[in-house]
């Protein structure tokens, strides 16, 4: 692009009075993405998170090593150790190489799940909170079910019944997981139902789904955005706490959470074998939470303003 | 029906009471009111807070359900959840701007959303029409409410309104959370409009010098009743029968320092 057309381009997305809807979404999505440039925290979240979408996709290119390849004369070993980066673990794997091939299993139950569970609380929580009444009493009464169980109890249940393997464990996790936040949408919903511009749109003749949708929804976002990134980390926990238990991901799979379990054993005499794939919990969780909280800030036009 | 040659109203309220909360908690708001609005008429209902006036507006919406007494609009009766018709002809104007438009909604998204609801082909230039009609330029069309005045909001608010081409207005103190002069100009465009569009207007207000500039007749409320119907020239010349609007004007006129120093 030349330098003209960049300006010309720059200078159609600062206009005052944008001349049509796509125009102003571009405006809106333009803005935003300012926004979200500015907040450096917000920026070193999206790198982590990026950097962990393209680990997980060229996985096999960037490990130095076949993650199964098992050795038990090198069992152990330190990080630096031998050319085992981060050090292998109990089979002599390398751990590095194990940890570039778990992304792709975290990033997937990671986005299952928040493709799944959010979206369903969402639902529950607003037509029940928007409906009141019969509705609310006996979507409420089901969520107080759900909540009443403990949570990982409930996922070995299901997982038990559907049987073992990383579909099930997402299944079983988006399954214990949505009642908060229905129950946060539910709050949500309760705080703007009788809010005038509610009563305007309904004066308008729009239905229940429509309001639903269209109106409450966009309210409640942003705060389950920032639930979400905040239960993140503990997803990721709970699908390797089902590996552990042999619901989840099975071995040998590499996958996060199943390599802390396997390096549990060896803690106090080996500390890398849990603790590596533990590090990498902790930087992507702190990625999402980070983008999270910069997110919640750009969805809100009202603090985008200030 | 009547037999007299006065055309038939367009709005008419027959012994419509309201109430609310569940059966413990009854609270009758509204009491027996009844009255009727010609088409082109404004009509102002004035009263204290807690008077009923705003219920009444919520009744013939149906925002508030739990009622008894007739309500009917061009002479068909409305019960129930109101339908189509009902929502072109009939629309309202909330008291606080700040509080009536969707914070996450632009302004065209809050005009044309109407328009698709009732079904409209020229969206786009019925929105720029209608943002003309209410005193904004295109350049507000695709701002949020949160980088409006409350002027500008309440404006949107009518154009709102207005968008469906409604034929009556139930303004529920559209001035009131407004700052004087600001609401001078909102209350001038209300004419503006009522004149050029040939509106009627079911006035609610607090305020008695607001109203009797907006209305040709007004019915004064307190708990939950009418008690007079003054018309226009009987406000301004301060004739009211009972002590109560009699009460209403002097508070309306303000303390004149006599008074204070009388107190």
């Amino acid at each position: 692009m030349t330098q003209s057309s960049t300006r010309s381009l720059t200078r159609w997305l600062r206009t005052d009075e944008p001349a049509s809807r796509l125009q102003a979404r571009c405006i809106q999505v333009y803005n935003g993405w300012q926004d979200l440039r500015s907040n450096k925290l917000a920026m070193i979240g999206l790198i982590i998170i990026l950097g962990l979408v393209v680990t997980a996709l060229f996985a096999p290119f960037l490990a130095p090593q076949d993650p199964y390849a098992q050795d038990l004369s090198r069992r152990l070993l330190a990080p630096g150790q031998d050319g085992f980066l981060l050090g292998s673990d109990e089979l002599g794997r390398d751990i590095l190489s194990r940890i570039i091939h778990g992304a792709g299993t975290t990033l997937y139950i990671v986005l299952l799940v928040t493709l799944t569970a959010p979206v369903a609380g969402l639902i529950v929580g607003t037509v029940s909170g928007y409906l009141g009444g019969w509705t609310d009493a006996a979507l409420m009464r089901i969520t107080d079910i759900f909540l009443a169980f403990p949570k990982l109890i409930l996922a070995l249940a299901f997982v038990a019944a559907l049987g073992a393997g990383i579909e099930n464990a997402v299944l079983a996790i988006a399954l214990t997981s949505w009642p908060p936040y229905a129950r946060l949408a539910r709050a949500e919903t309760l705080t703007v139902r009788n809010m005038d511009y509610i009563a305007a749109i309904r004066l308008q003749g729009a239905g229940p789904i429509r309001i639903i949708v269209g109106h409450i929804w966009p309210l409640c976002v942003s705060s389950l955005i920032v639930r979400v990134t905040l239960d993140m980390a503990g997803i990721i926990l709970t699908a390797a706490g089902l590996g552990f238990l042999g619901l989840g991901a099975q071995p040998p799979m590499a996958e996060w959470g199943a390599m802390i379990s396997s390096g549990r054993k060896y803690i106090l005499d080996y500390w890398w074998v849990a603790t590596m794939p533990g590090l990498a919990i902790f930087i992507v969780s702190l990625g999402f939470n980070l983008l999270g909280d910069g997110l919640r800030d750009v969805l809100d036009p009202k603090k985008a303003q200030s | 029906m009547p037999l007299s040659d006065t055309p038939a109203p367009m709005l008419s309220v027959q012994d419509l009471s309201v109430w609310f909360g569940d059966t413990h908690n009854r609270f009758q708001a509204v009491d027996t009111v009844s009255f009727t609005l010609a088409a082109g008429e404004s009509l102002g209902l004035v009263g204290e807070s807690g008077s009923g006036k705003s219920t009444i507006l919520k009744a013939i919406t149906h925002l508030a359900t739990d009622i008894s007494g007739h309500i009917h609009l061009d002479g068909t009766p409305l019960t129930g959840p109101r339908d189509k018709s009902f929502y072109s002809t009939v629309q309202m104007v909330f008291q606080d701007p700040y509080a009536s438009l969707h914070p996450r909604h632009t302004v065209d998204r809050c005009l044309s959303e109407p328009l698709r609801l009732q079904g409209a082909t020229d969206i786009d230039n019925r929105v720029r029409q209608v943002l003309e009609e209410v005193g904004l330029g295109a350049k507000f069309r695709f701002r949020y409410p949160h980088q409006l005045s409350g002027g500008q909001r309440q404006r949107v608010a009518i154009a709102r309104a207005l968008v469906q081409n409604a034929r009556l207005l139930l303004l529920d103190e559209p001035t009131s959370a407004l700052d004087v002069s600001v609401q001078a100009e909102i209350l001038n465009l209300l004419s503006d409009l009522r004149k050029d569009r040939g509106l009627t207007f079911l006035f609610v207000s607090h305020d008695l010098a607001v109203i009797s500039h907006m209305c040709d007749r007004i019915l004064v409320m307190h708990q939950g009743k009418i008690t007079e119907v003054l018309q226009d020239k009987q406000l301004q010349s301060g004739t009211a029968e009972t002590p109560y609007t009699q009460g209403l004007i002097e508070a309306s006129r303000g303390f004149t320092r006599k008074e204070m120093a009388g107190a």
